[in-house]
């Protein structure tokens, strides 16, 4: 009975981790990840900056996405940035924010 | 299903000892034994440490990856002009491999390619083999020194550094530089684009300006351009020049080397003789030469034209080109090198799996320069795949700095800082 209690626990177990692949593998929007890389030259592998630069894992969807178009307009003034975001569609700016708030601090 | 990371790290270390001791590895034989798919990189700088890095991470470990150096350590290019103007040395510049092979399960093969066989798909080195399902080259580049009459391989080892690949010739340059007298000059020349890092040798100028001027303030850097203009940040540089060094600093375009002198120290352009008491001859440059034995330098026998897509040679299948060695209206600078890699990298993940790469690439680019030891300026622009063309197109947008500023010097280190770590860690 332990044995088989054990047994069961173990495949369950197995089919969580399976299914929790499954839905990693799936919430990653390749695309946006690709975009989010280019990022990583100032801004750190996946948002997470070593230094001199704002973090961006983690941040906040609106306010990335604020700063953005701040940036683009030039409401917000920049040394670098708004070289970029003139760059980018206003789309773009939605799937690098999720990409980066999805990204543990 | 797959191996856990524990099988890969143990598996990475069998391969590893291998590759440290070819002894082990008989004449002939795989250096490292297939297990599953496999990505083989050629070239561990920008480009290939990142696409090795990569293709780990966004794989999940399953994808096996060995990567090719011939050194035994990254020294970075980027900044290496700073080693000439004296606030950086080059061992600040210089990192290990550790962390790919041991946080990523990366097999780092040190070693020189001889061969590549794309219909066997293989890599060969002096110790044995490597086989791959894909391969990718990224070579950086490599000298015509046939180009400039007096000039080889040797000549520039030993006396006319072009230090143009950051590493010994950067010191030795340096040195040659605090040897100068004062009143000597110290001349540059430039070969015609494409070339690497394009505001490089402006960036050099500005440097070796900085030390003569604390130091040897009647002497001259003097810059032989083959280009008939600065061909970037123009008006920054210029501003630099005369603000910063005024007398310093003497540009001279559509003066391209054709000939050099190596015990008169003269050099020979179409139109004049100069002499100098150092020179710095940066040679025109061509892909690494792995790029002629994959077959995929198919660009008057120089560049590689490619996928931007999937950075997959035009013209041979399963080989992929990044980096300074690929034929495209992109400067050949570092961060791209990375954002190449990256594409380059999900598209192969993708293709391995039985699907189509990423149809729309954006990538960017952000270039400082150093114009004193403590001011920079940059350039960055974003790029884009126009379906249409098939190329890589800048986007809206785009530009270099208002002015120069310590804070963008701060930024450049930063930079720095960010790309070896998203490059190695």
């Amino acid at each position: 009975m332990k044995m088989i209690q054990h047994q069961t626990l173990t495949i369950a177990g197995a089919i969580v981790l399976l299914l929790f692949t499954a839905t990693s593998y799936a919430e990653v929007d390749a695309h946006a990840r690709n975009l989010a890389a280019s990022c990583a030259a100032c801004h750190g592998t996946n948002g997470h900056s070593v230094g001199g630069t704002p973090v961006l894992a983690g941040l906040d969807k609106a306010l990335f996405v604020n700063q953005m178009k701040d940036f683009k307009s030039g409401a917000r003034p920049a040394t670098v940035m708004h070289n970029h975001a003139k760059g980018y569609t206003d789309e773009e700016f939605g799937k690098l924010a999720d990409f980066f708030a999805a990204q543990k601090r | 299903m797959t191996l856990d990371r524990r099988d890969f790290l143990k598996l990475s270390a069998a391969g590893i000892a291998i590759g440290v001791f070819p002894g082990c590895a008989t004449s002939g034989s795989e250096i490292v034994s297939k297990k599953g798919q496999r990505v083989v990189i050629v070239g561990g700088g920008f480009g290939g440490a990142t696409a090795a890095k990569h293709i780990r991470m966004w794989s999940d470990n399953k994808i096996e990856v060995v990567l090719i150096e011939r050194n035994s350590k990254f020294i970075s290019c980027p900044m290496s002009n700073t080693v000439l103007g004296g606030s950086r040395t080059i061992s600040d510049l210089t990192q290990n491999y550790d962390t790919l092979k041991k946080k990523y399960g990366i097999e780092m093969v040190r070693g020189e390619v001889t061969a590549i066989d794309p219909q066997k798909q293989t890599v060969t080195l002096a110790d044995g083999y490597l086989s791959y399902d894909r391969l990718i080259i990224a070579p950086g580049v490599d000298f015509m020194f046939d180009k400039i009459e007096g000039l080889n391989a040797k000549v520039a080892d030993e006396s006319i550094h072009h230090a143009w690949k950051a590493g010994a010739q950067t010191t030795m340059l340096r040195k040659q530089l605090e040897s100068m007298d004062d009143g000597g000059v110290f001349a540059i020349s430039i070969p015609k684009m494409p070339y690497r890092c394009p505001p490089g040798p402006y960036e050099r100028a500005c440097q070796v300006a900085s030390y003569l001027k604390n130091n040897k303030p009647k002497s001259k850097v003097l810059i032989l351009d083959a280009n008939p203009d600065i061909v970037s940040k123009k008006g920054l540089f210029m501003a630099a020049w005369k603000e910063l060094y005024p007398g310093i600093v003497e540009y001279r375009p559509n003066a391209e080397v054709k000939q050099v002198n190596v015990a008169g120290k003269t050099l020979k352009t179409e139109f004049d003789d100069v002499k100098a008491d150092v020179l710095n001859i940066i040679p025109p440059m061509k892909a690494g030469a792995v790029a002629g034995m994959a077959g995929v330098a198919n660009v008057d026998n120089r560049w590689c034209a490619v996928d931007f897509l999937s950075y997959e040679s035009k013209v041979q299948k399963n080989i992929h080109v990044i980096g300074d060695s690929v034929s495209a209206a992109l400067p050949k600078s570092g961060h791209l090198a990375t954002s190449q890699a990256k594409v380059c990298a999900a598209a192969i993940i993708e293709l391995m799996q039985g699907r189509q790469p990423d149809p729309d690439p954006a990538i960017a680019n952000t270039c400082y320069s150093m114009v004193s030891s403590t001011e920079a300026v940059h350039v960055a622009h974003v790029y884009r795949y126009n379906a249409e063309k098939k190329v890589m197109l800048p986007a809206d947008g785009g530009g270099v700095s208002a002015s120069r500023s310590e804070v963008e010097g701060t930024l450049a280190n930063y930079w720095l800082k960010n790309i070896l770590s998203d490059v190695l860690l």
